[in-house]
């Protein structure tokens, strides 16, 4: 298909001394840390992203954070760009690489370091799985909260990349309210220990700005994490509505109310469609939206919660609701939710989109983007962190016919300027990457995008570190370093 | 240190203004907004101060979307005066420090930002940074820069605001903030335990926020304290206090399981809300070393289960007065004469790491001694690269964090 999002054009002396610089990588790491063969790099061709494919140099997947600077050292002294990669699940093509640059893969670096449960904080390497930090203190009594759908598969590195979030942060905060500290690999191979145990660190707020930057900063290779006490139970609870208005004017006055679920889901009747498929969790068929509203807390405390749900989405004209009965229902119901990305991609191609949307902005929100897919002739499914704002439209397209596929790109631009126009924002949690590089103006002005390229600049001098995003590629100033290979390559790939 | 001449600016175009032609100048600014913290940090050398004070005023509240924007000068009190109305309230309970420091003036929003000012709730609902969306700031050349934004959830780009906060206006004049409020607790009481010492305290505490009741403030007055606050429900003796917050039937339950544990490690009373709502504003407001004299106050971080053993440490040594927050991690120190930074210091290494901050002491103090944890190393140079990427003149508030920014 043709291309809209343009890469940097690939530095060809680079690639001419390819030879040289696998024989080079290959003093820096075992052999089993280093991969060249055409076919075994293709998996790391692309990401979640899968629009867009460019094969990589090569790939290293280091075992130490001493071996991760080594090959940063190397890369800056040479400047050949970096690609850092957790599990490659990123949404907005944010571990994408390109024909020029090293993969730093952080995937066997996998260990739980520590575990510390009177300081509730947990010591992880940065290849380790989201879920499995959870897994491993469960039977303690003790949870990390951030859950992003991918969570089986994503590593926390790539959580600090893009600041993931998840559907239970509307309680809890996303990842960079639950991060302590990192062990972080610098530009220049150094390596610095940046916060810890304790609840604030000296100095300006370096975790602050690291988490979210979307691995331009450095190369996160451990992670201090916040354990928190699982509550006793959890009870996600189906509302059905007969339409959108109804359910957003829902879910502002349960926020409005003194009232703070763990989340809140929105699906409309597409999404429901499409799950209840896959899941069979039991979603009522008969509705054109659906809130899946979770609470916590012991059974008193949850029933006394959702006694007070229930009055008010009763006074917005709740059609069905539907209590989980077991613990079995409640996961299913979560099952259908979580799968809702998978699920479609089994019956179309998608994008899905992130943007963000001041609560009272819901409902308008949702009608300009059927509006908005409707006039490109496409179909849309909707499921998204309804109390946080956060909308994921999936805009459903035939990934085989270009002409659809452009159309399905220029739609999902226009529903993400609509956000910006709102008082919200491009991405709420899935990261700008590729997807949404050249829609940063929209939001930002050339000085607030140059106060960021110049921060970003002061961790990354050459800008070696994944290059070809965030920052719109014309905007980039000329006479900063780094970017003399800032000429767009616009080609049309296969 | 004479006073210098003061500008109070009404828009943030003057803000922008002021700044440039200072910039083009060469000249130090002390940037300000309610000046009830000049007291703490390095005493600043400029030639003249930029007061956000005027700059004030909330510019956006819906109670429905728990967002509120508004100037940096906008005080404190206007700010939880509207929330009040509608129920609602800041998450991070922010100090006011002018009983401690013995400051006059008030508060400004702008000014709880740039100090990242997070008082007990930090431990269950994060620090002043976590509650911030976004700012408007105007930058050491006289750019006027926007970062984040009014919604809960926003990766969008680098996050400046994050950085903004905590830097006390050495990278840029806030002129505008947005920030995420929660409805007030329906009810709120503390559980007291009596008679800890101050390890016993540490696991009591730890115990606490093991178990699934939502502490929203953990905190140990050890006996020499604890006759310093109002009510605490316990006479004679450390009270170690552990409060819930939240829906009536819920803090009802709650209350019952924190007893049952908490029974077993000493006597358990109940600080009910009023009181409750009383002794959480002491504790914020560092009540016991607010005594009317500029003896050597710290505000320490450390890990939860190493704030008492700094503390043993340092007894053994000189004379130290000290109560404990967030769960032993923020531990206030007033020391009986001199500030004994280089002890004080070498021991927090020792026990793993955190930082001290001189909060209180005479000027001539805090000139030659630290006030802020000095950093070393790349982080140091990588500190002094950023704020040469904000203010590349050096200008704003020189010298108020470190000698070198």
């Amino acid at each position: 298909m043709s291309e809209l999002i343009a890469f940097l054009e690939a530095d060809k002396t680079v690639i001419s001394r390819r030879p040289a610089i696998i024989a080079d990588l290959a003093k820096l790491l075992p052999e089993a840390c280093l991969i060249t063969e055409e076919r075994a790099l293709v998996p790391f061709d692309t990401d979640a992203f899968v629009s867009y494919r460019r094969m990589p140099l090569a790939v290293v997947l280091p075992e130490t954070t001493a071996q991760v600077a080594a090959v940063l050292k190397y890369c800056n002294d040479n400047s050949i760009p970096v690609i850092p990669r957790g599990a490659g699940t990123s949404l907005s093509g944010g571990a994408i690489p390109q024909e020029d640059a090293i993969v730093i893969g952080v995937s066997k670096m996998n260990r739980i370091l520590e575990v510390d449960y009177p300081n509730r904080a947990a010591v992880v390497q940065a290849g380790v799985t989201n879920i499995s930090i959870s897994q491993a203190v469960e039977a303690d009594g003790f949870f990390y909260a951030p859950d992003p759908s991918s969570q089986l598969a994503c590593t926390i590195g790539g959580n600090i990349g893009m600041n993931s979030g998840g559907a239970h942060c509307l309680k809890y905060g996303v990842t960079t309210n639950n991060l302590m500290g990192v062990k972080m690999v610098m530009f220049d191979g150094s390596i610095v220990d940046i916060g810890g145990r304790a609840l604030d660190s000296a100095g300006y707020d370096l975790l602050g700005l690291i988490c979210g930057s979307e691995g331009q900063l450095g190369i996160v290779t451990e992670a201090t994490v916040r354990l928190i006490a699982k509550p006793e139970g959890a009870r996600p609870v189906l509302f059905g509505f007969d339409n959108s208005v109804a359910a957003g004017a829902c879910v502002t006055d349960v926020i409005g109310s003194g009232i703070i679920p763990v989340a809140i889901e929105y699906m409309d009747k597409p999404a429901i469609e499409i799950c209840e498929a896959f899941a069979k969790a039991g979603y009522p068929m008969d509705v054109e939206a659906l809130l899946i509203v979770e609470v916590e807390g012991s059974d008193a405390e949850m029933d006394a919660m959702l006694e007070r749900i229930i009055e008010i989405a009763r006074r917005h004209g709740v059609k069905t609701i539907k209590e989980s009965q077991s613990a079995t229902e409640a996961a299913l119901i979560w099952k259908g939710r979580k799968s809702a990305f998978g699920a479609t991609g089994r019956i179309a191609d998608y994008i899905c989109m992130d943007g963000t949307v001041p609560l009272g902005q819901l409902s308008h929100v949702l009608q300009k983007t059927s509006e908005i897919i409707d006039h490109y002739g496409l179909r849309v499914a909707n499921v998204f962190h309804a109390g946080d704002g956060n909308m994921h439209p999936l805009i459903l397209f035939d990934a085989n016919d270009p002409e659809e596929s452009l159309k399905a790109e220029k739609a999902g631009n226009d529903i993400l300027r609509l956000c910006v126009d709102v008082g919200g924002c491009l991405t709420g949690e899935h990261g700008v990457g590729i997807e949404k590089r050249d829609l940063m103006r929209h939001q930002y002005s050339d000085a607030d995008l140059a106060q960021q390229m110049r921060v970003r600049g002061a961790f990354d001098p050459q800008w070696i570190l994944n290059p070809s995003k965030v920052f719109p590629l014309d905007g980039r100033n000329g006479s900063q370093p780094g970017n003399q290979s800032a000429a767009t390559d616009t080609r049309t790939a296969a | 240190m004479s006073e210098v001449e003061t500008r109070y600016p009404e828009t943030e175009q003057e803000v922008a203004r002021i700044v440039a032609d200072a910039f083009a100048a060469g000249l130090p600014i002390e940037v300000r907004g309610g000046g009830t913290r000049k007291g703490f940090g390095r005493p600043v050398q400029a030639a003249s101060a930029l007061s956000v004070a005027k700059l004030s005023g909330i510019t956006n509240y819906d109670p429905s979307e728990l967002v509120m924007a508004a100037r940096a000068g906008t005080s404190v009190a206007e700010v939880e005066a509207a929330l009040a109305v509608n129920n609602q309230m800041l998450t991070f309970e922010p100090i006011d420090h002018r009983p401690l420091l013995g400051a006059e003036g008030e508060p400004t929003i702008g000014g709880v930002f740039a100090g990242n000012i997070s008082g007990p709730r930090r431990i269950l609902a994060g620090a002043a940074r976590d509650s911030l969306l976004g700012v408007r700031f105007v930058n050491g050349t006289g750019e006027i820069v926007k970062s984040g934004g009014r919604v809960m959830k926003n990766v969008t780009g680098l996050d400046l605001v994050k950085l903004l906060a905590g830097s006390w206006g050495t990278l840029g004049v806030l002129s505008e903030v947005i920030f995420k409020v929660l409805p007030r607790p329906e009810t709120t009481l503390s559980v007291a335990v009596a008679g800890l010492n101050d390890a016993q305290a540490a696991e009591a505490m730890a115990a606490a926020l093991a178990m699934s009741v939502e502490v929203s403030g953990a905190a140990h007055l050890p006996e020499s304290v604890v006759h310093k606050f109002a009510d605490v429900g316990v006479r004679g003796s450390a009270a170690t206090v552990l409060r819930l917050e939240g829906l009536e039937p819920s803090v009802e339950v709650r209350r019952a399981r924190l007893i049952a544990e908490m029974s077993r490690r000493g006597e358990v009373t109940v600080v009910e809300h009023q009181p409750s709502l009383q002794l959480w504003r002491e504790i914020r407001d560092v009540v016991p070393f607010a005594d009317g004299t500029m003896k050597p106050v710290w505000r320490v971080s450390v890990a939860p289960s190493q704030g008492h053993q700094l503390v043993a440490a340092l007894r053994l040594k000189t004379g130290v007065d000290a109560f404990y927050d967030w769960q032993g991690g923020l531990v206030w120190l007033r020391m009986e004469a001199d500030p004994e930074a280089d002890l004080v210091r070498r021991y927090i290494k020792a026990l793993g790491g955190g930082h001290a901050t001189l909060v209180r002491a005479d000027a001539e103090t805090r000139t030659s001694v630290p006030v802020f944890e000095p950093q070393s190393g790349p982080l140091l140079a990588l500190s002094g690269r950023i704020k040469d990427q904000f203010d590349p003149g050096g200008i704003l508030n020189p010298g108020r964090m470190t000698a070198a920014v």
